[in-house]
């Protein structure tokens, strides 16, 4: 429950101390509605977390909260300045080509040769010059990541980015965020309600509920890699008994 | 005539598909063809009735009487001259018109302040019918080139303020807010999120705004000129040359439809991106 029991377990030695940010006591009211109250959260660079919770139960206002998109009523949220978000719709700029989409921000002659490379990491480098309407959703989301992790960014914040995609491009999608995530290795919080995604992607899971962190767990490699494992069994039913999704009685 | 049978003799297909009957009858191209004849029929009806005699070249002249026209003024000079006055003062009137009501539909469509400040009072200025305010603008500029410019600029303003701030209202918010982590600067969220997204509003402002310009031109240089079309065609009533008046009034539709061609084909340029309008106009 705590943001201070999670710094022994370590799978990325490397950036051990490197905090991608850090949130304490964080609080957020919607007129008389509180909807975060106290919350902490710790996210290292490299380290995949993924947020689970029923709707309504905060996480899409923590996630508005850690973009700097809402303002906040309390508490203190230590990160990068501009974190980057994929949001659960591509949002793509219609009228620009992709290679200027992703490019967002930077100066044409900077962004260009960087948004070329970010699109051929995302299988999409042979289309630079082609525009978002011409597109399929899945490969409409690609260039968002692209957007995203071409700012290299220390924390990647992500509302549910496969939501609205098919059962097959949801697959292709999450074998590509690993990899490229591997490679970029920013922090990640992962906005979900799906709980197989979660524990696919994530380092660890961590559950919401009335406006603060429930609980926290460590997923296993071999949970993750093997979803008929015991330790992924397990997990899946602690999370969906948590979520009120089985019920245990 | 099989055809024809085998229609009637199936009335239930056709009425399932009734929408299909019609365009089978005659294809696109000679529907195209006939659109194109019709009119240039009643041009050829208006110069036989003329050469009979039957229309008075005092009410009517004959197209081809009006051409001839045409052919003495531009060999004179005069038209020429005319139609560059008129075009200069259109074009003056709409820089002027046109930029101040961007400039204003910019700031209203970004700032509450600046909404507070202007809104209201342009839309009061809007509720009076620009040519009322011609026997003022008489009164002000007399018969000089400022009054008509002014008049053509009155007319711009509105038209492309409202589009302007209503475009920029209805910006897709989720690229604003995608502006907004991409940590754009205000002058960059503008440039490449606002004023784009406004642009298809804009467009429909300036092409609404040019026919405007036309209608005051025309309207300004009636009333009080010594060049321009206008003029032109005051000069011709005074000695009863029906045919150089049909001529300004020719002459007026053609700049209308030309600066209307002009405004759709910057639509299908700037908006090639639009899916609205990358389907049309083949």
């Amino acid at each position: 429950m705590s943001a201070t029991s999670h710094d022994v377990h370590t799978m990325h030695p490397a950036g051990v101390d490197e905090l991608a940010v850090q949130v304490a006591g964080l609080r957020r009211r919607y007129g008389e509605r509180t909807v975060i109250q106290g919350l902490n959260l710790r996210i290292r660079r490299g380290e995949f977390v993924a947020l689970l919770g029923e709707s309504g139960c905060g996480k899409t206002t923590l996630l508005r909260a850690l973009a700097g998109l809402d303002a906040i009523d309390g508490g203190r949220i230590d990160g990068p300045a501009q974190p980057a978000v994929v949001f659960q719709e591509p949002r793509l700029i219609p009228w620009d080509s992709l290679w200027r989409n992703v490019a967002l921000g930077f100066d044409d002659k900077i962004g260009k040769p960087l948004a070329q490379a970010a699109l051929e990491e995302v299988g999409l480098g042979t289309r630079i010059d082609d525009w978002p309407r011409n597109l399929s959703g899945g490969q409409a989301q690609r260039v968002a990541l692209a957007r995203a992790l071409v700012r290299e960014p220390r924390l990647l914040l992500l509302d549910e980015p496969f939501a609205a995609l098919d059962a097959l491009t949801r697959i292709r999608m999450h074998a590509l965020v690993r990899q490229l995530l591997a490679r970029h290795r920013p922090g990640v919080l992962l906005v979900t309600h799906d709980v197989d995604e979660a524990i696919l992607l994530a380092d660890r899971i961590l559950v919401m509920r009335d406006g603060a962190i429930a609980s926290d767990y460590q997923v296993l490699p071999e949970a993750a890699h093997d979803r008929a494992h015991p330790a992924a069994e397990e997990l899946r039913a602690r999370l969906l008994a948590e979520l009120g999704v089985v019920s245990s009685d | 005539m099989s055809d024809a049978v085998n229609r009637l003799s199936l009335p239930a297909a056709t009425a399932e598909r009734p929408a299909r009957r019609v365009p089978r009858v005659l294809g696109p191209r000679s529907l195209f063809l006939i659109s194109w004849a019709a009119p240039l029929a009643l041009l050829l009806l208006w110069e036989a009735f003329a050469r009979a005699g039957v229309l008075s070249p005092q009410v009517l002249p004959a197209p081809s009487k009006v051409l001839q026209t045409a052919l003495n003024l531009i060999g004179q000079g005069r038209l020429l001259s005319d139609l560059g006055a008129s075009l200069l003062r259109a074009a003056a009137g709409f820089v002027i018109g046109g930029s101040l009501g961007f400039v204003l539909g910019t700031l209203v469509g970004f700032s509450r302040l600046a909404e507070a400040l202007f809104d209201r009072s342009v839309q009061m200025v809007r509720a009076v019918p620009f040519l009322a305010a011609l026997p003022l603008v008489i009164v002000w500029f007399g018969v000089g080139e400022g009054g008509k410019v002014f008049l053509v600029s009155l007319g711009v303003l509105f038209p492309i303020y409202i589009n302007t701030v209503l475009g920029i209202r209805q910006v897709d918010p989720k690229l604003l807010e995608l502006g907004r982590v991409t940590g754009l600067s205000n002058w960059t969220l503008i440039r490449r999120i606002v004023l784009p997204g406004a642009l298809p509003s804009i467009l429909a402002g300036v092409r609404y705004a040019l026919a405007v310009a036309w209608l005051a031109l025309v309207i300004a240089e009636t009333i009080a000129a010594n060049t321009g079309i206008g003029s032109l065609a005051m000069d011709a009533r005074e000695f009863l040359q029906t045919d150089v008046i049909v001529l300004t009034i020719v002459i007026y539709a053609g700049i209308g439809v030309v600066s209307d061609a002009i405004a759709r084909l910057l639509e299908r340029r700037l908006l090639a991106w639009h899916p609205n309008y990358a389907a049309k106009g083949k």
